[in-house]
C-alpha cells in the first residue's frame, strides 16, 4: 500500500541520547565547542610512558651524582622532589597542558571551560595526586574517574579540570568527481547530512559495506541496487553540497 | 547556501585564521597562508563561530564541522589564556595576600594548632615524665639514633659543608613532601589532615620529652631553635589548607560539591603556596644554620626566638593596611 510519499523519513532510526564521551562546552561567543574526554586507559599508559621518563632521569642522574658524595646526594633528592611533584604541572603550563606521556597519546589538559590550565588548577591537580595514588596503584583516583561524569579523579574534581583528547588535524574529504542529481524526495536536515556523511566516507569502508548502507536507501536510490546504487547516492550528496553548477 | 559554496567562499579565511593559530601556538605555520595581525584576532575568532554556528544550523557535514570546531577550540584556548605571572606577583603574594588569607581562616587556623600543638605537649609531659614511653612510638634502634645525634661533647665533630648539603636536600624532599600530603589528605573528609597533624604532634612531643629528659638540653634545643617557627607553622597552615578541602566536601553548604570543592582548592593551593615558601626557608636554616655546633647558644636562642617574633607579626599583621 503506498504511503504518502511527501513526507516519510528515509531512515527508520531511532535516536535515543547517545552514549557518549563527548563533553560539550558553551564559550562566551554563544557557541559550544566539543571536547572529547579521555579515559582511565589512556591515561594510564600516559602515566606509565611519564614514569619511565621521570625515573629514567633520576636513574641517569644518580650516575652521575654518585660521583660528588654527599653534596651529590642532597642535590638528588632535591631534584627527586621536584620531579616528584612538579614534573606534570611544568609541562601542563609550559607546554599545551601535555606531559611528554600524554603528549605521546594525543592528551591534553583543560579548564573544565576548554581554557588552557593555569597554575592554580595544576599545583591542586598534581598536589591532590597523592591523596589519587592511595590506598594504592591510584585506587581512590580510578574509582573517583569511573563515578565521576567526565572521567575526573579527584585531583581533576578539585581543580575543576579535564584530560581530553586533542584531536589530529581534520582530513579534508573530498567527494568523488561526477555527475550531480537532486534527490528524488525531500530529504530533512539531518538527513541530507547522513547522504552527505556516506557520501564523503566512502572511501573508509569496503564496497560491500557501502552496498549494504546503499540498500538500506531504498526510497533515494530508485530501484538501483549495488554500485550504480552507491553512485546514485553519491550523485545526490554532490548535488545536496552544491557542485552541481 | 549549499556546503560548497560556503567552504569555497570561506577558505582563505580559514586558513589565513589557521596561519595565525599556528604562529600563537609556536608551531611552524603554513607557508602559503599569511597570518592576521594580531589586532585582528578576536573579530577573526567572532567570524569564526558565527560560521560554525551556520554550519551546524544548516548541518554541514562532519568533516568540515569538525575542522571548524578544531579551529574555535584552538582559538578560545588562545584568547583564553590566564595572563602570566610576572615575578613580582609572587613577592606581592607572599608580603599581602598570604598572611591575610591566613587571618581569613582564623579558626580553622587555632583548630589546626590546637590538634598540633595539644598532642605535641601531652606527649612531650608525658615522656619527660617517663621516658620509657619513648618506646611505644619508636624502634631501640631509632632511639639510639636520635639520641647519638644530639648527645653533648660533639662540638668537635662538626659537620661538612657536604653533608649540610645533603641534609638540606632530605629536609626539602621529606618535610615539604609532609606539607604537601597533609594538604592533599585533607580532602578525605579533612580525616587524613587532622591524622597528619596530630601524628606528627605526637612523634615530635615525644622526642622532645625524651631529649629533655635525658639532659639534652642545650644541644636538642639550640638546633630545633632557629627553624622551629618556621616548620611548625608550615605544618599547622597546610592542616587548615587541607581542612578546608575536607569541609567543602562535608559540608558544602549553598554549593553542589564539586563546586564547594573547587572553590576551596583555589583558596587551599594559594595557601600552600605560602607554606612551601615557610618549609624551604626552615629547611634552609635547619640545614646550614641549626647544625653548625659553633654559633654560641645564647645568638641560636635568640635567633629562634626573633624567628617567632617574625612570625607573629607576619602572620597577625602584614598587609593590614595595603590597598
Amino acid at each position: 500500500m503506498p504511503g504518502n510519499p511527501t513526507r516519510r523519513s528515509i531512515l527508520t532510526m531511532s535516536n535515543p541520547a547517545l552514549l557518549d564521551t563527548i563533553r560539550y562546552v558553551e564559550t562566551p561567543e554563544g557557541i559550544t565547542l566539543k571536547l572529547r574526554v579521555a579515559g582511565p586507559m589512556a591515561r594510564a599508559l600516559a602515566w606509565g610512558m611519564d614514569s619511565l621518563i621521570r625515573y629514567g632521569a633520576l636513574w641517569g642522574l644518580s650516575m652521575g651524582l654518585v660521583l660528588l658524595g654527599w653534596a651529590g646526594l642532597g642535590v638528588w633528592l632535591i631534584t627527586l622532589f621536584l620531579i616528584e611533584w612538579f614534573y606534570p604541572v611544568v609541562f601542563e603550563i609550559y607546554a599545551d597542558g601535555a606531559t611528554p606521556g600524554k603528549k605521546a597519546l594525543g592528551l591534553q589538559v583543560v579548564l573544565a571551560n576548554g581554557a588552557p590550565v593555569d597554575w592554580p588548577a595544576a599545583l591542586i591537580r598534581n598536589l591532590l595526586r597523592a591523596v589519587d595514588f592511595l590506598p594504592a596503584f591510584y585506587g581512590f583516583g580510578v574509582a573517583a574517574l569511573l563515578i565521576s561524569r567526565d572521567f575526573q579523579r579527584l585531583g581533576d574534581l578539585a581543580a575543576g579540570t579535564l584530560v581530553i583528547y586533542r584531536d589530529p588535524p581534520v582530513k579534508t574529504l573530498a567527494l568523488p568527481p561526477g555527475p550531480a542529481l537532486p534527490p528524488p524526495l525531500p530529504l530533512s536536515a539531518a538527513e541530507q547530512q547522513w547522504l552527505i556523511d556516506f557520501a564523503e566516507r566512502g572511501s573508509a569502508l569496503n564496497p560491500e559495506r557501502q552496498e549494504e548502507l546503499a540498500a538500506l536507501l531504498a526510497d533515494c536510490t530508485s530501484g538501483l541496487r549495488g554500485v550504480a546504487a552507491v553512485e546514485r547516492l553519491r550523485a545526490h550528496a554532490r548535488w545536496l553540497v552544491g557542485e552541481h553548477s | 547556501m549549499k556546503q560548497r559554496p560556503f567552504e569555497q567562499r570561506h577558505a582563505a579565511d580559514w586558513r589565513a585564521f589557521a596561519a595565525t593559530l599556528d604562529r600563537l601556538e609556536r608551531r611552524k605555520p603554513d607557508r602559503n597562508a599569511a597570518s592576521l595581525p594580531m589586532a585582528e584576532f578576536p573579530a577573526a575568532y567572532r567570524r569564526l563561530c558565527q560560521q560554525l554556528s551556520i554550519a551546524r544550523a544548516r548541518c554541514y557535514s562532519g568533516p568540515l564541522l569538525d575542522r571548524l570546531n578544531q579551529l574555535a577550540l584552538r582559538a578560545h584556548q588562545q584568547l583564553y589564556r590566564a595572563p602570566r605571572q610576572r615575578g613580582r606577583a609572587m613577592l606581592d603574594f607572599l608580603l599581602v595576600d598570604f598572611p591575610r588569607r591566613v587571618r581569613a581562616d582564623a579558626r580553622l587556623f587555632w583548630l589546626c594548632a590546637a590538634l598540633f600543638y595539644l598532642p605535641l605537649l601531652g606527649m612531650g609531659v608525658a615522656v619527660h615524665q617517663s621516658p620509657e614511653l619513648i618506646y611505644s612510638l619508636l624502634s631501640p634502634e631509632l632511639v639510639t639514633e636520635i639520641e647519638e645525634n644530639y648527645a653533648p661533647g660533639q662540638e668537635a665533630v662538626d659537620r661538612a659543608a657536604a653533608d649540610d648539603l645533603a641534609m638540606f636536600g632530605y629536609y626539602i624532599h621529606n618535610n615539604i613532601g609532609i606539607g604537601f600530603r597533609t594538604f592533599a589528605s585533607g580532602i578525605l573528609l579533612g580525616v587524613g589532615a587532622v591524622l597528619m597533624l596530630v601524628l606528627n604532634g605526637v612523634f615530635i612531643g615525644a622526642i622532645s620529652g625524651y631529649l629533655t629528659a635525658r639532659g639534652y638540653i642545650e644541644t636538642f634545643y639550640t638546633f630545633v631553635a632557629g627553624h622551629g617557627a618556621f616548620e611548625l607553622t608550615g605544618i599547622v597552615l597546610a592542616g587548615v589548607a587541607g581542612l578546608k578541602l575536607g569541609w567543602a566536601v562535608a559540608a558544602p553548604g549553598r554549593f553542589r560539591r564539586t563546586e564547594a570543592l573547587r572553590r576551596a582548592a583555589a583558596e587551599g593551593v594559594r595557601l600552600m603556596i605560602g607554606v612551601a615558601a615557610l618549609l624551604v626557608l626552615a629547611a634552609f636554616i635547619e640545614a646550614f644554620w641549626s647544625s653548625n655546633r659553633a654559633i654560641p647558644t645564647a645568638t641560636k636562642y635568640a635567633v629562634g626566638g626573633a624567628g617567632w617574633l617574625m612570625m607573629i607579626v607576619y602572620l597577625g599583621w602584614a598587609g593590614r593596611r595595603a590597598p
